[in-house]
């Protein structure tokens, strides 16, 4: 998992300079507009590789506020440069003061209008695309998702097909042929948070007392990552966002695994057992079973996620053991507590846990 | 250049004050002082210690990030470390500064003999001064009855509901909240006192509109105080309420509302950023005129500007909140507004290379700090302009590119006009001149520190770094991006190092100055270095915008053509 990581980290650095000189190539040559091409997913989630409609708006939007930016850079900076050098006290000046000038009506009316015709042009830029993301229309096959953020995890309920997961978005591609968008409605259990997968949409807040909506519909499969965008306490840095773009067949194969009760078995009838006997069962729900906790996250299909504690670290034996004996050796200030369980009661909960597939 | 005599002969006061007191009668001087200049210089060296405070807190946390995966401090050291700086450098290191630049120069520059209300002008240090020690009595007190945190760590604007007593256990959002609530009534003071002093107590023929531009951009400032520090104590006093008494405006648990706290605290906040900016943006008019050999150019329009700077600053606090979910019209209402500001912004740009423009520059230290501060407010302005379309903020918000912005106009623009402003008028304060070698080495040694962590900063942030994280993954490239941050902060600290043992040896050593060693053209010069008490001997009498130029060009003066 690290070493592809790091794999996909040198390939995305070259991907990154590459798109940056192409940018400033297209923006400075050709006008805005030209680029923006879907590269798929990396692991630096960069603003300027969307790989869906609203990044991508957002995208355009920005390439042309940075060229006009650029622009008026280049030109005021020069003036200023140039006073300066030109400007200069030099040794063979005299000791006479320079004209006093006092200022100029035109040159300010210049200085004020030209402005000000920018402005207006960025406002209109900037409003066509705010209306374009805010006040879009859904498709009526649009996948609904109502995320919640929880101080520090993400709770992720698919009303359609009502089941609940934790942490790892799944949705479908939405390819030109089968648009899929997906409709995410933004709650918050406690503090606010914010959502931020940068190369699918821009970030929207989760506040409590508040139903907050954004959408995404990503054109490559794959894995993006994100993470909680505005601060929410102590492990604030360690909520991270990882979204899994599916083929419309994985999604379909996704769901109905998700929609299935946990897998039972009397290999791991002890570890059960150790579940429900202590609190584990009031924080977390297991379906099919008598826990029905709702404070932690969902652990019904706990296997079919690549990381616990919302990526802080990948889903193996050794990490399970390890956060059941000290969550906080993992995310130090998270909000389960270590249960002090003796070796034996570990193992058979992590036996439990590693067969909810 | 210097003039051995002032132009205006000084009031003779027995100066038996000073020289071969105890210690206990100058301490006590200082502190039951209602003298302006005395108060303008507690109030600045207030704000440089909470500067310094606040520069290792952030040095600190940029050692924590300069590597991925970094162990350093704790999560709950990083949250409480961005929470003291944050609030340390607004509060109590800019503000403070500001203040005292104004304090001392506001009376000297109308030719007034002291502030308006000189008990109240103390009164305003001492609470501001009190919001601070209460503020960092935190770290002993804060523990509380719970044993709960030390120092407050709910952030600098303390979003709701993480202040409610369900979130914030123990006492540490308290000294957060009293603290500020105790300075903002300082705040209120010196708005109120700066106001009363311009317009009541300007000399014989200064008419507002011969004002210098300091004092214009600071009465803007006061105004500003005046309107944006209400809503923050209101807030601060529901905050109060909703902790103790049972209160529910922000706590969410009960049906509070976590959007009227952001509403409450960016009307105050965003209009807070001018009032810092703005006597950054008088210090400059006043070095780069001076040092251009030129009067500043278009006075009026400058004036407009900064006006319709201080009024359009009040309509645009949710371009802060653009990602809480507005309507599509309230979100391009905030554009708008928030776009239209950086027209008089530009304007101002204009008018200072205006003013450079066909003049004699001579490069000292202040007036490199103030080019320097121009050119770093023309790209603060345009990555303002990139944050200002909103939906470029919903990715840029929250995130290091904001950080990046806001410390280039907190620091590039603020920080470099108050170091122009220290070698400009220190011969005033003082006497005597800085040494101008070691001002270069401080200048050259912060630019080249200031570029390398700020301009750096920015990348992280459009690679979808966001903000008040304590470490970050490996994998996400943004380490050598944050390093490269981290080693500008060395830089930057030597260079403050060399200012204060430039300040400390000038004060011994440092050339005499004599009343107007630049050449000057504003009242504050007339007079001798530093300044008698109660300023001046007889008011001067006042008939342009440049008095001095005046007595110095009599076959020339500037009221000819006014
Ligand atoms: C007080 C409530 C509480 C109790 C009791 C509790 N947990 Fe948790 N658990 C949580 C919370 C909250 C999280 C999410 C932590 C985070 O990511 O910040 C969590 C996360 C987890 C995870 C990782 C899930 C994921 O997908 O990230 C596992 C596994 C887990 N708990 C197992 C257990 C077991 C086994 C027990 C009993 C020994 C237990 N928990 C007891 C609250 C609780
Ligand atoms: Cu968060
Ligand atoms: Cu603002």
């Amino acid at each position: 998992m690290r070493s592809r990581n790091c794999e996909w980290h040198n390939s995305t650095l070259r991907n990154l300079a590459k798109r940056a000189l192409l940018g400033l190539f297209f923006v400075t040559v050709m006008g805005w507009g030209a680029t923006g091409f879907a590269l798929g997913p990396s692991s630096t989630p960069s603003i300027f590789s969307p790989d869906s409609t609203p990044a991508h708006d957002i995208y355009h939007l920005s390439l042309f506020v940075m060229a006009v930016c650029l622009g008026i850079f280049l030109v005021v900076f020069s003036l200023i440069v140039y006073s300066i050098v030109k400007y200069r006290r030099k040794a063979t000046d005299d000791d006479r003061e320079p004209p006093q000038i006092y200022g100029s009506n035109q040159v300010e009316l210049a200085w004020t209008v030209i402005p000000i015709l920018i402005v207006v042009v960025l406002f209109l830029a900037a409003a066509r695309v705010i209306h374009a993301v805010e006040d879009a229309e859904f498709p009526p096959n649009t996948i609904e998702v109502t995320a919640t953020g929880h101080q520090f995890w993400w709770e992720f309920q698919y009303p359609a097909y009502s089941f609940t997961t934790a942490n790892e978005l799944h949705v479908p591609v939405s390819d030109g042929s089968h648009p899929t968008p997906t409709h995410i409605i933004l709650l918050s259990a406690d503090t606010d948070h914010s959502f931020w997968v940068p190369q699918l949409a821009g970030k929207i807040d989760l506040i409590p007392n508040r139903r907050n909506e954004m959408w995404i519909d990503p054109k490559v499969p794959g894995h993006y990552v994100g993470q909680c965008a505005q601060y929410c306490g102590m492990q604030h840095a360690k909520m991270l966002l990882n979204v899994f773009v599916d083929t419309p067949e994985d999604f379909q194969k996704w769901v109905q695994q998700q929609k299935e009760p946990a897998t039972t078995s009397d290999q791991v009838a002890a570890g059960r057992k150790v579940f429900e006997a202590n609190a584990c069962m009031n924080c977390h729900t297991i379906t099919g079973t008598i826990s029905h906790g709702r404070f932690g996250p969902d652990l019904t299909h706990l296997m079919s996620r690549t990381t616990i504690a919302s990526g802080a670290a990948p889903n193996t034996q050794d990490n399970l053991t390890l956060w059941i004996k000290d969550p906080d050796a993992i995310k130090p200030g998270c909000l389960m507590p270590a249960m002090q369980l003796d070796e034996q009661d570990v193992n058979a909960l992590v036996a439990y846990l590693m067969s909810l597939h | 250049m210097a003039e051995a005599q002032p132009i205006v002969p000084p009031l003779v006061i027995p100066q038996e004050r000073e020289g071969s007191r105890p210690f206990v009668q100058v301490l006590h001087d200082w502190i039951v002082t209602v003298d302006h200049k005395r108060l303008g210089i507690m109030y600045f060296s207030y704000g440089i210690l909470a500067l310094v405070i606040g520069g290792i807190e952030a040095s600190i946390m940029r050692a924590q990030l300069a590597v991925a995966n970094n162990n350093l401090v704790s999560p709950e050291v990083f949250n409480q470390l961005f929470t003291m700086h944050g609030t340390t450098m607004i509060f109590f290191a800019a503000m403070p500064i500001v203040f005292g630049i104004a304090n001392y120069l506001t009376p000297l520059m109308i030719g007034a003999r002291d502030m308006a209300f000189p008990r109240l002008n103390a009164w305003g240090f001492w609470m501001t001064a009190f919001g601070g020690i209460i503020l960092y009595f935190s770290f002993v007190g804060g523990f509380g009855l719970y044993g709960a945190g030390s120092a407050p760590d709910v952030g600098w604007f303390a979003y709701a509901p993480l202040t409610s007593p369900a979130f914030s256990v123990g006492h540490s959002t308290d000294y957060w909240t009293i603290g500020l609530l105790i300075s903002g009534f300082g705040s209120i003071a010196t708005g109120l006192n700066i106001m009363t002093t311009v317009l009541c107590m300007r000399g014989p023929g200064m008419k507002l509109n011969r004002m210098p531009m300091l004092v214009w951009l600071n009465s803007v400032m006061a105004f500003l105080i005046l309107v944006a520090i209400g809503p923050l104590t209101a807030a601060q006093l529901m905050l109060l309420i909703d902790r103790f008494l049972g209160g529910h405006f922000f706590d969410t648990q009960a049906g509070g509302s976590a959007v009227i706290w952001m509403h409450f605290f960016w009307i105050f906040g965003h209009p807070e950023v001018y009032i810092l900016v703005l006597p950054a943006f008088g210090i400059l008019s006043e070095v780069i005129p001076v040092f251009s050999r030129k009067p500043i150019f278009g006075y009026n329009i400058m004036v407009a500007a900064t006006v319709a700077i201080g009024f359009i600053s009040l309509s645009v606090w949710a371009h802060h909140m653009f990602t809480v979910g507005m309507t599509s019209y309230a979100n391009a209402f905030f554009v708008a507004s928030t776009s239209a500001i950086a027209v008089p912004t530009g304007i101002k740009i204009f008018n200072w290379v205006g003013t450079m423009w066909g003049g004699k520059i001579t490069f000292t230290t202040a007036m490199l700090f103030s080019v320097a501060a121009v050119a770093q407010m023309l790209i603060a302005g345009l990555t303002g302009i990139m944050l200002a379309a909103a939906p470029f903020d919903w990715q840029l918000g929250n995130s290091y590119f904001v950080i990046a912005h806001f410390h280039y106009v907190i620091l590039g623009v603020i920080v470099f006009g108050v170091f122009s402003a220290a070698y400009y008028w220190y011969p005033k304060v003082t006497g005597r001149m800085m040494s101008e070698t070691l001002g270069k080495w401080h200048f050259w040694l912060f630019l080249i520190g200031f570029h390398m962590t700020f301009d750096f900063m920015h990348i992280p942030g459009l690679l979808g770094m966001p903000r008040r994280i304590y470490t970050y993954e490996a994998s996400r490239g943004w380490q050598t991006w944050n390093t490269i941050v981290s080693i500008g902060v060395i830089f930057q600290a030597l260079a403050v190092l060399i200012w204060v043992f430039n300040a400390t040896k000038s004060y011994f050593r440092g050339k005499i100055a004599g009343s107007d060693p630049w050449d000057a053209w504003t009242l504050e010069w007339s007079t001798s270095s530093p300044p008698p008490d109660y300023n001046f001997a007889e008011l001067p009498v006042v008939r342009s915008r440049r008095p001095l130029w005046d007595l110095k060009h009599p076959e020339d003066p500037d009221w000819k053509y006014e």
